[in-house]
């Protein structure tokens, strides 16, 4: 491409898409200065002519562009593609579920992406998710519960220890230790037998077989390797390198482990994004998740709509739900939030609190017949005919 | 006309017993409505002061009949006050917070600044309940407190202990509370987030009720000539009678408990009075035992006054009947029948330059008994805004009298602006701004074409139609609701009208690969399209001349426009042989001119539409309009031309593939035995993270699976583009080629839920299979086709899997709609300001820049705010 050209593009006043759009289309092409010229006058010419009207109703337009293409979406919850063994919630669910700024997905998943010394060799993606994976200690070796000496005893296999790369003294020191933290189990005292690898654990009330096999459960299911919320663990080559994806969320747990990509990795949960990485992410996450969700059942809508309604979501500095419970809640007129939901209350609350309605919005311009304060009916400076 | 005056804000607040009186224009005592002869007693509900509902009474407050008189408040004064149900809550929290003694805030001043920081700092926060600690001792009075219990609906105790250590609940009547909550001091109030001056918190009990007028619960006569009384009406006379009863027997000196119980009654009635869904209360019902329907139950909910009838009101100038379609009429227009045009009428007004067509117009009356007939009015509106009807009596007078500053309703006629409508009214394309065609038959036409933004159809859809009546009203359905403005759907910046159906059919037909056409065939297929002039004729054979069916096509598009793509039954070749195409599906246009491949639905079809997104984007929305029409009338011509049908024996296949399909579909059976033995032998390898039998399932569907597509191959090998199933799939129209299998290789594995059918008896699915039985017929799998017919075990799956497919769609449609009302209470009043940023109504800024870049989704291509390719294309003509 002709270099002085390339140099008028990029100083041009456009959008970065709009000016790489145009490199990439005219660089196939051997164009004189004329029509250059000619097509740069008609970019800036339709430029202009797309930009949005002041007073345009964006959030009616919004919430439209979302809510219709609603009813072309199915209920399903369906296979994560390509990655037959995790199930995700996807289509309409998801969408709600998203709109709803719930504390965690019905799904949580994560998709971690690894250092690039990791993600290129299997084995250490491999130990990677060994580090990740929640593992119960009956993975690691036999639990017998003794019913003649009232104990449980666990015999820890050493090859398995040596291959998912955990110490021995590792599994001993956290194995009680969790049970006390996580399992709320307290009516015990263990001892470990380092030399013979073996474990064992009494309980306080020797009489109780029901005490016993309580204990033996809690032992069995104890979670001594990887981090509690993630279930399970697949490692898939994608493009080229190894992608851990997972079964449950924890997004503060496994930035902490090593090999991970902590720029690229994510998860399905946008409350934990929002807590971990703050708002601004959060925001993006919403973004990224209708967006994504509604790509999935073939739907296109603008991304301009979707960040209007991430935006409005995050507005307060904290992820808030579309309803009742969060924006069309709190808004500040009465009639608005009595005409949504919960009437009644929002009546006598506001007369309580002597609340006043200066009529803004749209809802409140129609129950009391003014004309709306939106597009045409925002308009205030008329011209004065000269006759 | 809009009014001047503007409400500028409403303020909310309680009526104060003062207040109730002084708008009180009658004390009600009696509990009686109208006396023997159906005269309103006086001081009864019905009493003449608070308002008339029969016709010829005058009411005894304003002087004026039932139609201008709005009614006046009266009042009860209760024997003792009782609690506002709305407000137990309220008054709970002020129980626990005041002082039971001195009536002050639990709190002193350091532990107010505490919780609210210092005076000139303080914000918008109020104290709450958790912020004062139970049972504590006043800081100002030295009261030791006690613990408030509140049982549901309205009875609140205090718990003390007595000289035993025993704790007792007192209760606390209506007139306890009341007392104590005077006491608070105003300041404190304050605090708590309350004003004072508007709501001082005793008035949450009652000492006085407002009696409504009965403008707002008219009693009804029945048929039997008996008046049946509205249900607040009902409860009123509950009311008055047990307070009447209440004052005697206080007056009387009755015992403590009658009083307590009558009180109490008194506090139930005026409870469901007010609410009649409070929990722990039982509702008031009616005498055939319907439960009331009192104030809360007339604001609340879908049908309730704020949701029905403030926010959605009634028109008039309305006009619903059944759809049908059109193809000869325009996109932008709509087809009136005569009965509805005659009855919807637009207010002109008369001026010296209309006066004689206005004139003509009254004098025809409003009679009109054809299509073509001249245009008529109903009513005359007289300079003092009287209304006048047409009659053949009056018509002739009025016509005399006919002068500026009258105004006639005239009828509706051929080009006026009307809005249409379809619901549910998902999106703004849901009600646009048409044409009027005036029409024989009963229906409202339309052109197919803008089915999809109504998402209608025509198997028995009504529509509506409204008529606005102003000159702006007009002026902005016709310049922002038109079809042709919203061809350009603001959801993903592409055309959302095109063609639907035969119009992609018929357009295929006709662009498919190369045709010729005589003079009679071209004038046949453009006859009516606007084209007014022949090209040369693409070559002459014994001196007749003949034109391809692209230069057909090429008759309609704009001459200068450029365009390269791909056509939707593209099978994305790795190496794509550009011009050469087999399936001719690479297009190609140049000055206007289609030199190769087909047109379907990717150029034409609605969402899609990428001819016509060109020439919007190139030449305006009003070419754009004209373009559709142009195309979907040639498209019906073109499927006219050869015909089009389909049939039972379009899904006829030969004896080979019939063999060659029950081959393929025993195999696979026989595989899924095969697959069973292994996991029944205890060999099949698990898939990670599944268990055996998930791992069985998901290798029988695939097998199953494959075989049905395999089915389909094949039958889609014996029927080529002659058979119009495959046409209609390939092009895009309807349907694709699962349907096909479906239709003539095999239907395929049922499934609920995404598995295989497994419910039923115990180990089997229905009693024709043995126990146990994990093979594909025992599960649901159709063999055969639709054509050759069900099995009834296979029917009987079909069914299950289909009922599925129903419940998903109710299900869904509830609750995408909710999901679409939240988001538009959530975002209905954010607008773009003059300073490109995106507001709330209270002026917070949501975004500093619309969407990041200011760009229109409507105005942009397909998200782009330039579509540079189409740009590009439009100067550099591709060389051939």
């Amino acid at each position: 491409m002709n270099p002085e050209f390339e140099k008028i593009v990029d100083e041009a006043d456009l959008p970065v898409k709009t000016k790489n759009d145009l490199k990439k289309h005219i660089s196939d092409h051997k164009i004189s200065e004329k029509q250059f010229n000619e097509i740069m006058e008609r970019i800036f010419e339709e430029y202009g002519k797309t930009r949005i009207e002041p007073c345009e109703a964006v959030g009616i337009i919004a919430a439209q562009s979302i809510g219709e293409p609603g009813t072309q979406m199915t209920m399903r919850t369906f296979h994560y593609a390509g990655v037959a063994e995790i199930n995700v919630t996807l289509g309409l669910p998801r969408l709600i579920e998203i709109m709803d700024a719930r504390k965690s997905p019905s799904t949580p998943t994560m998709t971690i992406f690894l250092e690039e010394d990791y993600a290129n060799n299997r084995d250490r993606a491999r130990e990677v998710s060994w580090q990740i994976e929640a593992a119960h200690l009956h993975e690691f070796g036999d639990i017998k519960t003794d019913m003649v000496d009232m104990h449980v005893e666990v015999v820890l296999n050493k090859d398995v220890c040596k291959k998912r790369k955990i110490s021995v003294d590792e599994i001993m020191e956290r194995a009680p230790k969790k049970i006390r933290d996580r399992g709320h189990y307290r009516d015990f005292e263990s001892e470990a037998d380092p030399d013979h690898l073996k474990l064992f654990f009494y309980p306080k009330d020797m009489e109780s077989y029901q005490n016993l096999f309580t204990l033996a459960e809690h032992v069995r299911n104890v979670i001594v390797q990887g981090i509690d919320d993630i279930e399970r663990v697949v490692v898939r080559k994608e493009n080229g390198e190894y992608i851990l994806y997972t079964e449950g969320s924890n997004l503060k747990g496994v930035f902490e482990v090593e090999g991970v990509d902590t720029s690229r990795t994510r998860t399905n949960n946008i409350a934990e994004i929002s807590e971990v990485l703050g708002i601004e992410a959060g925001r993006n996450a919403i973004i990224d998740e209708a967006l994504s969700t509604l790509r999935e059942q073939g739907i296109e809508v603008d991304v301009r709509h979707i960040m209007l309604v991430a935006d409005m979501m995050c507005m307060e500095g904290e992820v808030k739900q579309i309803g009742r419970h969060g924006i069309a809640g709190e808004k500040e007129s009465v009639l608005s939030r009595a005409a949504f939901e919960v009437t009644v209350n929002h009546l006598l609350d506001a007369a309580v609190a002597n609340e006043e309605d200066i009529l803004e919005g749209v809802t409140e311009n129609v129950i009391v017949g003014q004309p709306i304060q939106l597009g045409t009916g925002d308009v205030k400076l008329i011209a004065k005919r000269t006759s | 006309m809009a009014s001047p005056k503007r409400i500028g804000k409403i303020e909310f607040g309680l009526l104060s017993p003062k207040d109730i009186r002084k708008m009180s224009v009658r004390k009600i005592i009696w509990a009686d409505t109208y006396d023997d002869d159906g005269f309103p007693y006086p001081q009864g509900l019905m009493d003449l002061h608070l308002g008339v509902i029969d016709p010829g009474l005058r009411c005894k407050t304003c002087g004026n009949r039932a139609s201008d008189c709005p009614g006046h408040f009266g009042h009860i004064e209760l024997a003792k006050p009782v609690i506002h149900v709305g407000y137990t809550r309220l008054i709970r929290k002020l129980l626990r917070v005041a002082c039971r003694e001195c009536g002050r805030l639990l709190l002193s001043q350091d532990e107010i600044h505490k919780v609210l920081g210092p005076e000139d700092e303080r914000n918008e926060d109020v104290i709450s309940e958790k912020d004062i600690k139970k049972e504590r001792v006043c800081p100002y009075c030295g009261e030791q407190q006690l613990k408030i219990n509140f049982e549901k609906p309205t009875t609140f105790s205090e718990v003390m202990t007595d000289e035993n250590g025993r704790k007792i609940d007192h209760k606390l009547t209506p007139a306890d509370i009341r007392a104590r909550l005077e006491k608070i001091p105003d300041e404190d109030l304050q605090l708590l987030g309350i004003n004072p001056e508007v709501a001082r918190p005793e008035w949450t009990c009652l000492t006085v009720l407002p009696v409504p007028p009965v403008t707002m619960r008219p009693s009804i006569i029945l048929e039997n000539g008996q008046r049946s009384e509205d249900d607040l009406t009902h409860k009123l006379v509950d009311i008055i009678r047990i307070n009447q009863r209440f004052k005697e027997n206080q007056d009387a000196g009755a015992p403590q408990l009658i009083i307590e119980d009558l009180w109490e009654l008194l506090q139930y009635h005026v409870t469901t009075y007010l609410d009649n869904e409070v929990a722990g209360c039982p509702p008031a019902r009616h005498r055939s035992g319907r439960p009331l329907k009192t104030i809360s139950q007339r604001l609340k909910g879908k049908d309730g006054r704020f949701r029905g009838s403030l926010s959605g009101k009634r028109v008039n100038f309305s006009a619903r009947t059944v759809i049908s379609p059109d193809p000869n009429l325009s996109i932008g227009q709509v087809g009136i029948p005569l009965a509805v045009a005659n009855e919807m009428s637009v207010p002109i007004r008369v001026t010296p330059f209309n006066i004689e067509e206005i004139r003509q117009m009254v004098l025809t009356g409003p009679e009109r008994h054809t299509v073509n007939s001249p245009c008529g009015a109903n009513y005359a509106i007289r300079p003092d805004g009287r209304r006048v009807r047409l009659s053949d009596m009056t018509r002739e007078n009025i016509a005399e009298m006919l002068e500026p500053g009258w105004a006639v309703d005239r009828q509706l006629r051929k080009d006026d602006i009307v809005l249409f409508n379809r619901q549910p009214s998902l999106h703004r394309m849901s009600i646009m701004a048409h044409r009027v065609v005036l029409m024989d038959g009963k229906t409202f036409r339309l052109n197919p074409a803008v089915c999809p933004p109504y998402n209608a159809d025509f198997d028995g859809d009504e529509m509506n139609l409204h008529v606005p009546q102003t000159e702006e009203a007009r002026a902005e359905a016709f310049m922002l609701a038109s079809v042709a403005e919203n061809i350009m759907s603001p959801r993903f910046g592409g055309p959302i009208i095109g063609g639907i159906h035969d119009h992609i059919s018929g357009i295929f037909i006709l662009t498919h690969q190369v045709r010729w056409f005589d003079k009679k065939g071209v004038l046949y297929l453009l006859r009516s399209s606007t084209p007014e002039h022949l090209p040369k004729p693409g070559k002459v054979e014994e001196g007749v001349e003949y034109w391809t069916n692209k230069q057909v096509f090429s008759m309609i598009l704009p001459e200068n426009l450029n365009m390269l793509y791909k056509a939707s039954s593209c099978i994305n070749c790795e190496k794509c042989k550009m011009e050469n195409c087999e399936r001719d599906a690479y297009v190609k246009i140049i000055g206007g001119e289609l030199t190769c491949g087909v047109i379907d639905k990717e150029s034409i079809g609605a969402f899609k539409g990428k001819i016509l997104q060109r020439i919007i984007r190139q030449s305006g929305l009003e070419r754009g309009r004209q373009f559709v029409d142009d195309v979907t009338k040639l498209s019906i011509r073109g499927i006219m031309f050869d015909g089009f049908s389909f049939g039972i024996d379009d899904e006829d296949l030969s004896k080979i593939e019939y063999g060659q399909i029950d081959e393929v579909l025993s195999e696979a059976e026989d595989d899924v035995e095969r697959r069973i033995r292994i996991y029944e032998e205890g060999q099949l390898e698990p898939m990670p993270g599944r268990t055996l039998e998930e791992t069985l399932e998901m290798q029988i569907m695939q097998v199953l699976g494959k075989a049905r597509d395999r089915t389909g191959d094949i039958a889609g090998r014996h029927l080529g583009l002659s058979n119009s199933a495959v046409v209609m799939a390939v092009s895009g129209a309807r349907g694709s080629m699962l349907n096909l299998t479906q239709m003539a290789g095999c239907i395929g594995q049922q499934a609920v839920r995404g598995e295989r059918i497994t419910r039923g008896y115990e180990g089997r699915t229905l009693p024709h299979f043995k126990k146990g039985d994990r093979g594909a017929q025992a599960h649901g799998f159709v063999r055969n086709s639709y054509k050759s017919g069900l099995t009834p075990t296979e029917f009987f799956f079909h069914a299950i899997g289909g009922r599925e497919g129903l419940v998903d769609t109710a299900v869904r449609t509830s609750q995408s709609g909710y999901l679409q009302r939240r988001m538009i209470n959530a975002l209905q009043d954010l607008k773009v300001g003059y300073d490109g940023t995106v507001r709330t109504s209270g002026g917070r800024i949501i975004q500093f820049r619309y969407g990041e870049d200011s760009t229109d989704p409507a105005k942009s291509s397909m998200g782009d705010p330039v579509d540079v390719v189409g740009i590009v294309e439009s100067i550099i003509v591709e060389e051939v």
